[in-house]
């Protein structure tokens, strides 16, 4: 609106104008000011330490005072055996997530949905959102006591059943599954928050009219429900794919152990093994580096093929 | 709306029901496996094979956990931190969010994208444990608070949810003399209970999860806080000092000590959870469908 009242006036004018806004607004700057340190020491400074996976960083000369080497550190990343081999476990846990966890969230909020009782509705939510709110330590605690050799209650379950005892927690083989139920278990009922709230969107008359033509619930979800909450699911999938590297590394580095770590060494788990343990600093801070990249090259990849298709995309 | 009442459409939502029953099932078995178990005696636990309702009921693990004062410092640390941090973050996150949510503020998109970029590309692990040790937060409890003060998921949650409080009410305050501070604090926080009452779970319950910034900036293992503790007792099964506050004779953690560690890191989330829990699915709503 005041642009379309102002006319253009010398530069002199509208800067002091500015400075009167800035002026009147300076109780907002000071609210503002607080939160904008922490994303400057803390996120952006981080950034700026990025420089030392181009330097062979020693603590004692600093960020600053260190030696640049160049590509030195990405040179070894490439050369190293081990990395393809994290890079594969990596890459497979994301495949994973994608395949066996990201469809849980749609369809139990489809479910949730076809539920008419509201009563009952809300029970069910409150009880699959809870294990969001456990810490991953929880979640690791309470499946390691319950899947141990000595009294679990599966392997108990399993002898007296005349099966041999399964050695879950140390076998390779295990991890990855352990891994996705866990992932599965914590996370697929909060999941289902912002497909609900998509859902409770939709104008009921959609429903209605469909009911008259005669379509059955099964048809109804096939093409009212899930066309509206489509360009949801092409958010979520897109933010996902940009995530392809954050697996939680807690979680990831609460199940691992000497025995499994074949499998389930993933980037984050050599950066803090490599880095934060051997003390090897611009080593780790590459592979970090490789890593934050390689998400956001893939955020910003799978955004233009949302669009491209036709949908909104995140940004 | 009109129900269907079609064999078909009743059948659908009987094995709908069912089906929902044993997922919810599934969920919580687990968590009350865990603290049924916790109440009962290691004989037991070894010799039925699925105790949900322990018929040998006992506090044997309970009185063994707290019995060194271990735990106790443990829950005091995370209580503290997330009493002070939950407090802290949600202090400097409303009122940034508060001035980024003013549409009349200059360099308001900017700010936006400084802080929407974190969310796309980050520093990392090392970068980050460097600034936290240059600045001396090593074997500091403000290292568990500090570099995770804001969230800036949460941010955006709470700035659309300021956003969209009329105005009107602002521009009154203001003509009677109130400023910014005043607005936020007297006219919008009170309008805000729902998304003040999920962002302040969503910030307690991380830090009362605490456990990898725990176990990076904190070597000290009396500051450590329950996260770390349980691990240490459920996996390492070296937590409690047993060496010097009990006898000898004392057993390592077996099954149930273990579960009791589990009950007791866990109660405090589901003594809240319930409380809150009708708040937040309404305001992380709120927050995600706007963008």
């Amino acid at each position: 609106m005041q642009q379309a009242i102002a006319k253009p006036e010398p530069a002199l004018r509208s800067e002091s104008r500015l400075s009167r806004r800035l002026i009147r607004n300076k109780w907002l700057y000071l609210m503002i000011l607080p939160g904008l340190l922490y994303f400057i020491i803390f996120k952006y400074v981080p950034m700026y330490g990025l420089i030392i996976s181009f330097k062979d960083y020693k603590p004692f000369d600093g960020i600053n005072g260190s030696e640049w080497v160049g590509f030195k550190h990405f040179h070894r990343l490439f050369a190293e055996s081990d990395f393809g081999a994290i890079l594969r476990n990596t890459l497979v846990l994301f495949g994973m997530n994608l395949v066996f966890f990201f469809p849980i969230p749609i369809i139990l909020s489809l479910m949730l949905n076809e539920l008419r009782i509201s009563f009952f509705r809300r029970i069910f939510q409150t009880l699959i959102y809870l294990p969001h709110f456990m810490s991953w330590v929880i979640i690791v605690s309470i499946s390691y006591v319950m899947l141990t050799m000595d009294g679990g209650i599966v392997n108990e379950l399993l002898t007296s059943l005349g099966f041999e005892k399964v050695n879950f927690l140390l076998s390779p083989e295990w991890f990855r599954p352990t891994y996705i139920i866990q992932v599965i278990w914590r996370e697929a009922g909060w999941g289902t928050i912002i497909y609900l709230a998509a859902i409770a969107a939709i104008d009921p008359q959609l429903y209605e009219a469909a009911r008259m033509d005669g379509a059955g619930r099964l048809r109804q979800i096939w093409h009212i429900t899930l066309p509206a909450i489509r360009s949801v699911i092409v958010v979520l999938l897109i933010l996902k794919i940009g995530d392809v590297l954050e697996l939680g590394f807690e979680h990831v580095y609460l199940l691992l152990n000497s025995m499994n770590r074949d499998v389930a060494e993933i980037i984050d788990t050599y950066v803090y093994t490599a880095g934060l343990r051997q003390g090897q600093f611009s080593y780790s801070t590459a592979v970090g580096f490789f890593k934050s990249i390689v998400g956001l090259v893939l955020v910003m990849l799978a955004n233009r093929l949302a669009k491209k298709m036709g949908e909104e995309g995140v940004y | 709306m009109v129900e269907d009442r079609s064999f078909a459409g009743r059948a659908f939502g009987i094995v709908n029901f069912a089906l929902l029953t044993l997922i919810a099932l599934i969920t919580v078995l687990p968590f009350i496996h865990v603290v049924a178990g916790s109440f009962t005696t290691s004989a037991e636990l070894a010799v039925k094979r699925f105790v949900l309702i322990p018929t040998d009921w006992s506090l044997e693990a309970y009185r063994f956990i707290f019995s060194t004062n271990t735990i106790f410092r443990s829950m005091a640390v995370s209580i503290g931190v997330t009493l002070l941090g939950t407090l802290f973050s949600m202090l400097i996150s409303s009122m940034m969010a508060y001035g980024l949510s003013r549409r009349d503020l200059d360099g308001r998109r900017t700010l936006m994208f400084l802080v929407v970029f974190t969310m796309l590309f980050n520093g990392g692990l090392i970068p980050t444990f460097l600034v936290v040790k240059n600045l001396g937060l090593i074997d500091h409890y403000s290292a568990l608070v500090l570099p995770i003060a804001i969230n800036a998921f949460n941010l955006i949650i709470l700035k659309n949810f300021f956003q969209n409080i009329p105005e009107g009410l602002e521009e009154s305050a203001k003509i009677d003399g109130c400023n910014d501070f005043g607005i936020l604090f007297r006219i919008v926080l009170p309008l805000s209970m729902p998304v003040i009452a999920t962002i302040s779970l969503f910030y307690a319950v991380t830090y009362w999860n605490t456990y990898l910034n725990a176990i990076m900036y904190l070597n000290e293992s009396k500051m450590w806080p329950i996260q770390v503790l349980l691990r240490q007792i459920v996996v390492l099964a070296s937590g409690l000092d047993y060496s010097s506050d009990l006898d000898s004779a004392v057993p390592p953690p077996d099954q149930a000590v273990k579960m009791a560690v589990i009950v007791v890191a866990t109660l405090p989330i589901l003594l809240v959870y319930p409380f809150l829990q009708k708040h937040f699915a309404k305001g992380a709503m709120l927050g995600s469908v706007k963008g």
